[in-house]
């Protein structure tokens, strides 16, 4: 029997983000009794042996194996869903598990046009019967709260008319803000707060230009992060999440994935590659 | 309910902007004719005329209202004529380059319209002044009025009936709390006066009431001095009880020496394809006499004939 063949095919379906369906569709259902239980005692990945003479799965390992079945799933429907949705839904989800996932609510509330955030708003209400700011406010206890509810209740001004006065004048409050992070954290400063929640995008970009500071990563550092086998399960899902939301900007950005066909698996990998292919076929020539 | 009486045959917009040309035209104004075409013509109707007359006479209607007319009629007819998005992104960005005062006209847009009203206010802001809203009502306040303010304009709150008790009951106790400690604008306050819907509001309040004994406004008035509890106690009213509100308003704006035309004129244009009828009845219910009577006896001339023609005296 050429079990070492399908052992290492096994290995190979399970390791990587998601899972190789087809493979393990073509070894473990075709496999019998004394197969299987070959690739138990061979595979020390996934089964240890137990005290009382069997090889058995780790609880932690079915959590994975849960996860990465899901991958796919995941991907599909939230390329599915309308976008207010989607967001509505990302942001309820980010909020209720609490201030590690707050990212998420910022990337939300900041990527989104102004009519698609209040898109957002509007799902939301009729997700959840409440608006998400009231949400927000009441599960955000933290620092936090205020520039969250802040961001997310926003309706920026679209057009390119700056006043440069007002950026000079914003660019130092922001910075002082900063100098004085010791003493109050910028976030909770009313002043930082305003300026980031309310000013157009364009004023604001020349108010980080005119302060000279780097800012929030840059999409391709985010994935990067991501893309790694060993990286935390919330990188994971941001490949999924900046990739299904972002792809137009992605590949404006000129992004190459090819970082994704070393480490992604599957369905999910297919689906990930086939939907920024799409978008490339968008790209005018 | 509206006051506004549009006749059962109304002419087609291109008539109502010849007659208004008309109206314009020669030395003098008919300003019967501007009263009786556009104080009997609803938001849709003005629109089309808008259009209809640009189109004909190359100019904004407004623009020939602006030249024509003057003083407290003129802006009565300006306001009305507006579209009420428009006209509340007019009021609203007046109120941010005024003094402090009108933090009222700020609260009330925000309190009293409803979500999508609200909303549409912060687009035609967009539209009319390359800025948004929040960005100039930040800039313009400061300390706890901003505080206040900045999420009152940007609320889009949730307008369905639905109430949870056991939140009402909670959130009571926690603006007693902070009320009887004088934290007035403590951030659960504003939390839950700017985020909540008006129905999960009002629940919170009735058991305010019931629990405590007396109604959230009184406890509010501990320091009669106090402008922000003013401001924090008329929050309240016009998110619970706006006629109430503007009642309010209106008897003020009247019965002040030499009468406050703009606040008058205020009320009266954005609530009179609104809530006048319920407003009217407040009034006549608080002071014994009818909205129509009060105005009659402290405005005068084409002002007066425009506000009575809103609030629906006399023939259509």
């Amino acid at each position: 029997m050429a079990y070492p063949d399908h052992l290492e095919a096994l290995n190979k379906a399970f390791s990587g983000i998601g899972v190789d369906e087809n493979s393990l569709i073509s070894i473990v259902a075709n496999s019998n009794h004394e197969h299987k239980k070959s690739f138990r005692k061979g595979c020390s990945k996934l089964f240890i042996e137990d005290q009382n003479g069997f090889e058995r799965m780790d609880q932690s390992i079915i959590k994975n194996l849960k996860l990465e079945f899901k991958r796919f799933r995941d991907a599909v429907v939230l390329s599915l869903l309308h976008p207010w949705e989607r967001d509505a839904r990302l942001i309820e989800k980010a909020m209720k598990k609490g201030q590690k996932h707050y990212d998420v609510i910022v990337e939300i509330a900041c990527t989104r046009s102004s009519n698609e955030l209040l898109g957002a708003r509007k799902a939301y209400h009729s997700l959840f019967h409440h608006s998400v700011e009231e949400h927000l406010a009441t599960h955000v206890k933290g620092c936090e709260r205020k520039l969250l509810v802040a961001l997310v209740s926003a309706y920026r001004y679209e057009g390119p008319k700056v006043n440069e006065d007002v950026v000079k004048s914003e660019a130092e409050i922001l910075s002082n803000a900063i100098k004085n992070a010791d003493k109050r954290k910028p976030i909770e400063d009313e002043d930082t707060i305003m300026i980031l929640a309310t000013r157009s995008k364009p004023h604001l970009k020349a108010v980080y230009e005119h302060y000279n500071k780097i800012c929030d990563k840059s999409l391709t550092e985010i994935l990067d992060a991501g893309l790694s086998v060993d990286g935390d399960e919330e990188s994971k899902r941001a490949v999924t999440r900046v990739i299904v939301t972002q792809r137009e900007a992605l590949v404006k950005e000129g992004y190459a994935p090819n970082k994704i066909q070393g480490i992604l698996t599957g369905h999910y990998k297919d689906f990930i590659l086939g939907s920024l292919a799409r978008e490339e076929m968008n790209k005018p020539l | 309910m509206a006051t506004l009486k549009v006749p059962a045959h109304v002419p087609a917009p291109s008539e109502d902007a010849e007659q208004l040309r008309k109206a314009f035209e020669g030395w003098g104004t008919n300003e019967k004719l501007i009263i009786d075409i556009l104080a009997h013509r609803n938001a849709a109707q003005r629109n089309s005329i808008r259009k209809a007359y640009g189109e004909a006479y190359g100019e904004d209607l407004l623009t020939s209202l602006d030249k024509e007319l003057s003083s407290d009629f003129e802006r009565a007819v300006l306001l009305f004529t507006l579209d009420p998005a428009e006209r509340d992104a007019f009021l609203a960005n007046e109120a941010t380059k005024r003094l402090t005062s009108s933090n009222w006209v700020l609260m009330e847009i925000a309190c009293t319209r409803s979500s999508y009203e609200l909303f549409n206010v912060r687009k035609a802001y967009h539209a009319r002044y390359k800025k948004s809203l929040e960005e100039d009502v930040a800039h313009h306040t400061t300390g706890e009025y901003r505080k206040l303010l900045v999420p009152l304009v940007s609320a889009f709150r949730y307008e369905g009936e639905e109430v949870n008790m056991t939140l009402a009951k909670s959130e009571a106790k926690i603006l007693r709390d902070k009320i009887s400690d004088k934290h007035y604008s403590d951030e659960e306050v504003i939390r839950i006066v700017t985020t909540r819907s008006k129905a999960q509001l009002n629940a919170t309040l009735n058991h305010y009431n019931s629990a405590f004994g007396n109604a959230i406004n009184k406890d509010l008035k501990a320091d009669p001095k106090d402008e922000f509890l003013k401001l924090l106690r008329a929050v309240i009213k016009c998110l619970t009880v706006p006629e109430k509100y503007f009642e309010k308003v209106l008897r003020q704006a009247i019965n002040k020496l030499g009468t406050d035309e703009r606040a008058l004129t205020r009320v009266v244009t954005t609530r009179a394809e609104v809530d006048m009828v319920r407003i009217k009845e407040a009034y006549q219910r608080r002071n014994s006499v009818p909205l129509e009577k009060a105005v009659a006896g402290d405005t005068s001339g084409d002002h007066e004939r425009m506000l009575l023609a809103l609030i629906g005296a006399g023939d259509v």
